[in-house]
C-alpha cells in the first residue's frame, strides 16, 4: 500500500515534517504531493539522506508529485 | 557537499561581505543589512511612526523584494498563494518585529552584529535558538496555519509594486505636508540619516533578494532544520554570512570585540535574550525569518506579504508605543509587550494545531 502525503498549501517545514512521519512509521512506498520547489527540494533532500529512492514529476498545473521508494 | 551546498554557502558569504561594504559606503554599524531596523526606517519615512532619528526609504527592502520577484519569474515560481491564516500571520509579523526591535535587529543582522565583534549578539543567538526550539516543539505537536489556496495574479502583484512605489518615493522624496516636513520624513541625525548611496543599497537589495530566493535562504529555517531532521544545508548559509562579514570586517578595520560600545546595540543580556526568542518562535510559527518572509512576499505568496505588512505595523507601533530600544536599553514596555508577546505566540502555536 503506497503512502499518501497531500502537502499541498503547506508553509515550511511542514511537508518535509509530514514526510519524515511517514518515513519514521516505516512507510516503504510514499507519495507526496507539494505546490512549491522549496518544498520538493526539501522533501526530496529528506527522503535521499534517509536512503530513499526519489522519482519526481511535474503535473500540469505546476504542483509536484515526489515518489518515495524504500531501496532494496 | 553538492552544487546546492556551494550555491548557499557562496550566496552567504556575498551577502557578508556586502553588508560589511554597505557600512564602508554609509549605512549604520553592523548594519549593511537588517530587514527589521529597515522596514523601521521605511515605516518613519512614511510617517507611521515619528522617531526622528529613524526616517528613511531603505532601497534595500524594496529591492529584496524585486530581486526576489526577478528570481521567481526567471525559475518559473512566481504563484499567487494564500489564505494560510493570514490575519495570525499579520499578528506574527508585529510580534516578529517587536522582538528584533528590543533586540536592536533581525536574524541577520544579528549575525553581523557577531561579525562585528559585538558579544551581546551571543545573548541574542541563544534566546532565537531557544525560541525556535520552543516553535519546532509545536510544530511537532501539530502546529499548522492551514493550507494556502492558490490566488489570482493582481493579488500576488501587490508586494512588488509596493516596492516599485517605495522606489520611486525614495528617488523622488515628495513632501506631502509641507508644516509637518513630510511625509516623505527623512532622518538629519541618528541612523536613519546614515545611508549608502541609492543606486547602490538598491542593486545590493536585487543582488541579495535574487540569490537568496534561488537558495531558498532562511535564518530561522537554519536551526529549525537541524532539529528537525539534522538538516544543514541552511546552516551552512547562516555560517558563510558569519564568516563574510568577519572577513570583510576585519579587513575594513570595523571588527571591535565586547560588549560595550557596540554600534545600535545595549547590554542589557537578557533583553537580548528574549527578544530574539520572540523572534525565533514567531519566525517558525510563520514558516521563515523577516529575510525569507520578504523573498516569499515577492514571489507571490500573499500570506508572506501580510505577514510583511505585520512587520510594518509592528514598528509602528513599536516607536509609538516606546516599546523599542534604545542605545540605553530596552525600555519598560518592550519589555512587557515582550512577554505578552511570547505568551500570545505559544497560545498560537497551542491552539492552531489540526484536530
Amino acid at each position: 500500500m503506497k503512502k499518501l502525503v497531500d502537502a499541498r498549501g503547506l508553509s515550511c517545514p511542514l511537508p518535509v515534517l509530514k514526510t519524515k512521519e511517514a518515513i519514521d512509521k516505516g512507510e516503504q512506498e510514499i507519495e507526496v504531493l507539494v505546490d512549491n520547489n522549496t518544498a520538493l527540494e526539501n522533501v526530496t533532500r529528506l527522503a535521499q539522506s534517509k536512503g530513499f529512492k526519489v522519482t519526481t514529476s511535474k503535473s500540469t498545473d505546476g504542483d509536484w508529485q515526489i515518489l518515495i521508494n524504500r531501496e532494496k | 557537499m553538492d552544487r546546492r551546498d556551494w550555491f548557499v554557502i557562496g550566496t552567504g558569504l556575498l551577502i557578508g561581505v556586502l553588508a560589511a561594504v554597505l557600512v564602508k559606503l554609509g549605512n549604520p554599524g553592523n548594519m549593511g543589512f537588517c530587514i527589521a531596523c529597515f522596514i523601521r526606517d521605511i515605516a518613519g519615512a512614511l510617517g507611521l511612526h515619528r522617531a526622528a532619528i529613524v526616517q528613511y526609504i531603505r532601497p534595500e527592502i524594496p529591492g529584496l523584494v524585486l530581486g526576489a520577484f526577478i528570481a521567481a519569474l526567471v525559475g518559473r515560481e512566481f504563484r499567487s498563494k494564500g489564505g494560510s491564516g493570514s490575519i495570525i500571520r499579520f499578528f506574527l509579523g508585529i510580534f516578529m518585529m517587536i522582538g528584533a526591535l528590543v533586540f536592536l535587529g533581525c536574524p541577520l543582522r544579528m549575525l553581523l552584529r557577531l561579525g562585528g565583534g559585538d558579544l551581546n549578539a551571543i545573548l541574542g543567538l541563544a534566546g532565537f535558538i531557544v525560541g525556535i526550539i520552543a516553535g519546532v516543539e509545536l510544530l511537532k505537536r501539530g502546529f499548522n496555519l492551514g493550507r494556502a489556496q492558490t490566488g489570482s495574479v493582481a493579488g500576488a502583484l501587490v508586494m512588488p509594486l509596493i516596492a516599485v512605489v517605495l522606489i520611486l518615493l525614495a528617488i523622488y522624496k515628495p513632501v506631502f505636508n509641507a508644516d509637518a516636513g513630510g511625509p516623505i520624513f527623512a532622518s538629519a541625525e541618528g541612523p536613519g540619516s546614515l545611508y549608502a548611496p541609492l543606486a547602490i543599497s538598491l542593486a545590493a537589495g536585487l543582488i541579495v533578494g535574487f540569490l537568496a530566493q534561488r537558495a531558498r535562504l532562511c535564518l530561522s529555517g537554519g536551526i529549525r532544520d537541524f532539529a528537525l531532521t539534522k538538516d544543514t544545508y541552511l546552516l551552512k548559509g547562516y555560517g558563510a554570512i558569519l564568516i563574510g562579514v568577519l572577513i570583510a570586517n576585519l579587513i575594513l578595520g570595523y571588527f571591535n570585540l565586547g560588549f560595550a560600545d557596540q554600534p545600535v546595540a545595549h547590554t542589557d543580556g537578557i533583553w537580548n535574550f528574549l527578544g530574539m526568542a520572540l523572534v525565533g518562535l514567531a519566525a517558525i510559527l510563520a514558516g521563515g525569518c523577516p529575510l525569507r518572509q520578504l523573498v516569499m512576499s515577492g514571489q507571490g505568496d500573499t500570506d508572506a506579504g501580510m505577514t510583511v505588512l505585520g512587520m510594518l505595523v509592528g514598528a509602528a507601533l513599536a516607536h509609538n508605543f516606546m516599546l523599542a530600544s534604545s542605545p540605553a536599553g530596552p525600555t519598560l514596555y518592550g519589555k512587557i509587550v515582550v512577554i505578552l508577546g511570547l505568551i500570545i505566540c505559544a497560545g498560537i502555536g497551542w491552539y492552531c494545531r489540526e484536530a
